[in-house]
């Protein structure tokens, strides 16, 4: 069972996007947003990176490790904070470890 | 203008026809003038400038939009475009058939409305047979794998029964229920009387829906739409006239939102114009755009960001001028028709008003 607890973006969870939401580009806004009922979030360039590695089988730590090849300072607890607040607002799931 | 962004919702007014009756419709008074609706080519060129212009949630309604024999083409479209796709419907025609066309047409959310918790008083609002209905395709959007919103209309005639409500959202598995209090246009304004409830009506329902919503938390989203007349403030209105919302009606005219078809203000018509035209440039759309329209109180008011001077309609439709600050702001000089409104209410038994339906608009066949 995926845990929908906004406790689980620790570094073992395995993220990834809840079935009823779509990551898309927006050629109008030049950005990546995430589409769910009722909201439109419309993501930077770090947000969109995060996401799009989101796939359920990586772990958060692995997450930020690919992150730190691509971007010369990633703070993991920005980006388990920006999934902890997605977890919250129900787009992201996170597996156990 | 330069900080000008594009637009994120479109509600897409189908048709106006509907199985249901609702006293509280916002659907404009005069339905008949809405026969001539776009055709499914139209509806498909619209939402191809609709996505150009930056639109991502698409918004179909009515009425009733399952009316529309073409429902499942325009969704296809809409889904290859790239636009968030919700269906907002009373469910009737709902059919297991005609649901997993949507779905494999790529519809991604499902809005039903019921009037009540219980068939008898949902069914006499609804003036219609159709709460049992409602429940079977609520649960048929669950076992399809949509998230499923639960609708809610709130007025002196349910607003009690509200945690009843919520335990039905519960039951039926929703994820999002929407406890909307009653806007007064439309139909709703005709019948103001008997559906506004009284201040402890109000205050029993909103520390019930405040109860439920830290209840649920990370399980359903229980969204308590206030109810406008009872506060100190106008609500922001569509977020801003002309700012992140349109609206295009059956036949094709563009409004900054559904209901202000009732101003004296110039149409502007998909069938006469690109959707973006009416976006940037529409004398309609410039009218009230950001604050230097504002009359005072608003013009200085530390608000004037954050709920834009409230609905134009509600100005318009309660003062006769829309360019007036909205009478449901305490500050409005125009204030005293709102409180009248609530202390009548009051004074009022709870129930027992007759209420006065909306028609069945007549209609033409859409053409192709
Ligand atoms: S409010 Fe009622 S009558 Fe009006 S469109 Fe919705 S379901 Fe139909
Ligand atoms: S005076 Fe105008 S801007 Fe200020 S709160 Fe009232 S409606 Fe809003």
């Amino acid at each position: 069972m995926p845990s929908t607890s906004p406790t689980r973006t620790d570094d073992a969870g395995r993220p990834r996007l809840a079935a009823h939401v779509r990551l898309t580009f927006d050629p109008a806004r030049q950005r990546h947003v995430l589409l769910a009922p009722e909201t439109v979030t419309v993501l930077n360039g770090t947000g969109a990176a995060v996401l799009g590695l989101c796939d359920g089988t990586r772990t958060v730590a692995e997450i930020v490790a690919c992150l730190r090849d691509r971007y010369d300072t990633v703070a993991a607890d920005e980006v388990r904070a920006f999934l902890g607040r997605l977890v919250a607002k129900r787009c992201v799931e996170v597996g156990d470890g | 203008m330069a900080d000008l962004d594009p637009p994120f919702g479109l509600l897409a007014e189908l048709t106006y026809a509907c199985p249901l009756q609702c006293a509280y419709c916002s659907n404009p008074l005069n339905l008949d003038d809405y026969r001539d609706e776009l055709s499914t080519s139209e509806w498909q060129r619209v939402l191809t400038e609709a996505r150009e212009l930056g639109v991502l949630q698409l918004h179909l309604s009515g009425g009733e939009p399952l009316q529309r024999h073409d429902l499942v083409d325009i969704v296809r479209t809409a889904a290859g475009l790239g636009c968030y796709t919700n269906l907002i419907t009373s469910a009737l025609g709902l059919s297991p058939r005609r649901a997993e066309q949507l779905r494999e047409a790529g519809l991604d959310h499902v809005q039903i409305s019921v009037q009540a918790d219980d068939a008898s008083l949902s069914d006499r609002i609804a003036v219609t047979p159709s709460f049992e209905r409602k429940l079977a395709a609520a649960r048929l959007v669950k076992e399809l794998g949509w998230p499923l919103t639960l609708n809610v209309v709130l007025h002196r005639g349910n607003l009690d029964r509200i945690a009843r409500i919520v335990d039905l959202a519960e039951r039926l598995a929703a994820d999002r229920v929407e406890l909307a209090n009653t806007q007064y246009y439309g139909w709703a304004l005709l019948n103001r009387d008997a559906l506004l409830p009284s201040r402890e009506q109000v205050e029993r329902a909103e520390a019930v829906a405040r109860e439920a919503r830290e209840r649920l938390r990370g399980r359903m989203d229980v969204v308590y739409v206030l109810p406008d007349y009872h506060e100190r403030y106008p609500k922001p209105c569509m977020g801003g006239w002309g700012r992140r919302q349109l609206t295009v009606a059956p036949n094709g005219d563009v409004l900054p939102c559904p209901t202000a078809h009732a101003l004296p203000l110039p149409r502007a018509n998909v069938r006469e114009h690109s959707l973006a035209w009416v976006w940037e440039e529409s004398p309609l759309f410039q009218r009230f755009r950001g604050t230097g329209w504002m009359p005072d109180p608003c013009r200085g008011c530390a608000r004037r960001d954050v709920d834009f001077g409230g609905c134009r309609c509600q100005a318009f439709l309660l003062t006769g001028d829309a360019a007036r600050t909205d009478p449901v702001c305490h500050l409005s000089p125009d204030h005293d028709l709102v409180t009248a409104a609530v202390h009548t209410a009051g004074e009022r038994p709870a129930a027992g008003d007759r209420l006065v339906p909306r028609p069945h608009p007549h209609r033409e066949h859409a053409k192709r």
